[in-house]
């Protein structure tokens, strides 16, 4: 008996030895070597994919942010700004209780099912804004132009991109509110563009931030 | 060109990839377990750990050591998640309460990273990187370990030995994981992932104001995340958060390290066999299979079917622009066919059907091709059965690989795959049969049920993806998530090494023309089907009442 319980004590302690020094190995040199070669030769995409403008930083180009106008009194969610491109809807939960709203320190989905009551509301909700926003004199948005991708959130809660089609929308309304030629931002949303990687990887997409950086530039030039 | 045509060439490239890497990497690691020379790394460690890497095993001993590490493993992560408070570079965060940190701390041991918390609002740099990322590498190791000491007892005979487990798990670590994760690490930064050990701090927006942003080792987390088919995220939204998973080129990469250590271990099983073919016949089983679903699971998500689907105009709830509907697919399944459970797109949000093949596909037993090590050794028991079925229909004594399936190894196989059905059936009752456990459903009706079915699903075959609605930090669904974690790894460990230890003291049985050729497409499609249909009979009530009955609806 206490031969057994001998036993396993040793064997129990060869295995914290095991452990212990497999952790100095990959928890503590590992990371160490693969930090000091990442800030070494990708310095800026190992700190976040940090885009300035004017010399000052405004966000990630891998994170999505909102484009609202200040909280009004007695609003619980504020209105969009309707001057800037809008990304997708981050409806998602980083929990149960809190709603993420690209507040990067909590990400997530809504996780609502395909057949959820909740869910529908906010696809409807979502698509009634879409198409009140974007319809401006001379340009009426229907219901079969608006992509999904304008309606659903994303599983990050933080995407920061949205689809061609969904950026091409916004495009009369963004225009005039910026007092631009539809032409001239038409080709900013083009330019960027991005496709799939080498023609078939992912889906085409547009980042909000970069596009919206860009539309500040044309407005200030103009 | 159609988001389909992308997808389906996304899957071809992917196939193409990992068929490059097969061959190289599957011989690579039959050499790794083969060799009887030690690097002067591997004798530092093993000095360090005061075990003689030269000591043959039996299977009991072999067991031993598998559970005496794991149990260090556990004590280890727990105590440094209850401690969190007061170590250094812990960001502020508090201790984990003992639920949590015990769920957490079983579940990383056991390679399956169902997480309870979510990581950006818990979890500092010491336990990230000290702890859970760890676990990651060595759980892994451990997996590709008692596969291969199967793979020995069907190539040794007249012997009850199985090798050294101390050697095993050093060798995967410090030779093949250790490499293969550092390269990948440094092709995630340079694609935009995080890597570095700053604390919480603001970065100004375009609006004005600013973002809370969490600095990280995130990068060397995510490659051994997905290489070791662990799949515990880094933040909350794991790969779909864009620290983690940036660009669609990275997460094509993931998929790839995903799947290519299951699968060219079904070359280092050929080698150490002695039979290539035989390596062959199991990788044919597993690509059948995970090919089927995700051309089911692509079907499903481009017709999304489901009343928001329907009205949003495509199933982009919970998936992200860079990715869309195909990729994200892809994703879905190869996560949950390979115990991995990282997640680019939200299940929950998938269509009725599809979040059913997601489950169907854990419900396999994570065998097409499964976790690292796992993966094989699943399927290698598949493999006794269905050639045990055949030797039924025809009356003679089943053999495999020149042994002989007798009683004593029928036995063992059948109470491996009794395991995890009898955790997943059970827990899943318990919950909903108890007052309070169902009050955690995010959703309600058939979709409410397929959560709490998913979450042990996910458990109980170390998976760790959920329907993420469920809230499972409770004191109930912490620790019965735990105990199906840790019985759904170890119990099932048993009954292999066992059986390893019984194939290993046979001697060999000459093939003769009655011989069941097990390295014919024929016997691939008697193994397809009895996998398909095991688990059918297993599952279908239980999918009934939760997907199908939301699909169908």
């Amino acid at each position: 008996m206490n031969h057994s319980v001998m036993n396993t004590v040793r064997l129990f302690g060869a295995g914290l030895r095991a452990l212990l020094v497999l952790t100095l190995v990959t928890g503590v040199l590992y990371p160490l070597l693969v930090t000091g070669v990442a800030q070494g030769l990708f310095h800026d995409k190992a700190n976040g994919s940090e885009i300035a403008a004017h010399g000052k930083v405004v966000g990630s180009s891998l994170i999505g942010q909102s484009y609202d106008l200040p909280l009004k009194k007695g609003q619980q969610t504020p209105d969009p700004d309707l001057r800037w491109f809008q990304g997708r809807p981050a409806n998602g939960l980083g929990d149960n209780s809190l709603n993420t709203r690209y507040d990067l320190l909590l990400s997530g989905a809504t996780n609502l099912s395909a057949d959820s009551k909740d869910l529908l509301q906010q696809v409807k909700d979502a698509k009634a804004a879409v198409i009140r926003n974007n319809s401006v004199p001379g340009y009426t948005v229907k219901p079969s132009q608006v992509p999904a991708d304008a309606v659903t959130s994303s599983g990050s809660g933080l995407d920061p991109h949205i689809s061609p089609r969904y950026a091409e929308i916004q495009v009369h309304r963004v225009a005039e509110r910026n007092g631009l030629s539809v032409a001239q931002v038409e080709k900013l949303v083009k330019d960027k563009t991005e496709g799939r990687t080498a023609g078939f990887i992912g889906e085409p997409r547009v980042n909000v931030l970069e596009l919206n950086v860009a539309l500040k530039e044309l407005g200030t030039q103009h | 060109m159609s988001p389909v045509l992308a997808g389906v060439l996304q899957l071809l490239a992917l196939m193409g990839a990992l068929a490059l890497a097969y061959v190289p990497l599957g011989t690579y690691m039959a050499r790794v377990y083969s060799s009887d020379k030690h690097l002067r790394v591997e004798r530092w460690i093993y000095k360090g750990i005061g075990a003689n890497p030269d000591t043959e095993m039996r299977w009991t001993a072999y067991l031993r050591g598998v559970l005496a590490f794991s149990a260090a493993g556990v004590l280890f992560l727990y105590l440094l998640q209850r401690m969190q408070g007061g170590l250094p570079g812990s960001l502020g965060f508090s201790s984990i309460e003992p639920a949590q940190a015990f769920d957490t701390a079983a579940s990383f041991v056991t390679n399956t990273n169902w997480q309870s918390y979510a990581g950006e609002q818990a979890m500092g740099h010491a336990v990230q990187t000290a702890g859970l990322a760890v676990q990651n590498f060595v759980s892994a190791a451990v997996g590709i370990a008692v596969a291969v000491a199967l793979v020995r007892g069907f190539a040794r005979s007249r012997t009850g030995e199985l090798g050294n487990f101390w050697a095993d798990l050093v060798r995967g670590t410090v030779r093949v994981l250790v490499p293969i994760a550092a390269v990948a690490a440094v092709v995630l930064v340079a694609c935009g992932a995080l890597q570095n050990f700053s604390g919480i701090h603001e970065v100004g927006q375009f609006m004005g104001g600013s973002q809370q942003w969490n600095g990280g080792a995130v990068a060397s987390q995510e490659a051994i995340k997905e290489l070791g088919t662990n799949g515990g995220g880094y933040f909350n939204a794991n790969s779909a958060h864009p620290f983690e998973n940036p660009t669609p080129f990275t997460n094509l990469f993931e998929f790839f390290l995903i799947l290519v250590i299951p699968l060219a271990l079904t070359r280092a099983f050929g080698v150490m066999v002695g039979s290539v073919k035989q390596g062959y016949a199991i990788l044919a089983t597993m690509v059948t299979i995970w090919v089927g679903f995700v051309a089911l699971l692509m079907w499903t998500e481009f017709a999304h079917h489901g009343p928001a689907l329907q009205a949003a105009g495509g199933a982009m709830e919970g998936k992200e622009t860079r990715f869309g509907v195909g990729a994200s697919a892809l994703f879905g399944v190869s996560t949950t066919l390979t115990s991995t459970g990282a997640v680019d797109s939200f299940h929950s949000s998938f269509t009725g059907l599809g979040g059913g093949i997601t489950m169907l596909g854990m419900m396999l037993g994570e065998i097409a091709p499964g976790g690292v090590g796992s993966g094989l050794y699943g399927m290698l028991i598949m493999a006794i059965i269905a050639v045990f079925i055949a030797g039924l229909m025809v009356g003679r004594t089943p053999e495999y690989l020149g042994k002989k399936i007798g009683s004593r190894e029928i036995k063992l196989a059948a109470c491996y795959i009794l395991v995890t059905p009898a955790l997943v059936l059970i827990f899943t009752a318990a919950s909903m049969a108890l007052p309070t456990p169902p009050h955690s459903m995010l959703n309600s009706g058939a979709h409410g049920f397929s959560e709490v079915l998913y979450a042990f699903t996910s458990a109980s075959n170390n998976n760790g993806s959920a329907f993420a609605g469920l809230n499972a930090n409770t004191d109930w669904y912490n620790t019965t998530t735990g105990l199906a974690m840790l019985l759904g790894r170890f119990v099932p460990m048993v009954f292999v090494l066992a059986l390893a230890g019984s194939l290993a003291g046979q001697r060999p049985v000459p093939a003769t023309a009655g011989t069941l050729r097990t390295e014919k497409p024929l016997f691939t499609g008697l193994l397809v089907g009895a996998i398909l249909i095991i688990t059918g009979l297993t599952y279908f009530p239980a999918l009934a009442l939760g997907p199908l009955a939301e699909g169908l609806a």
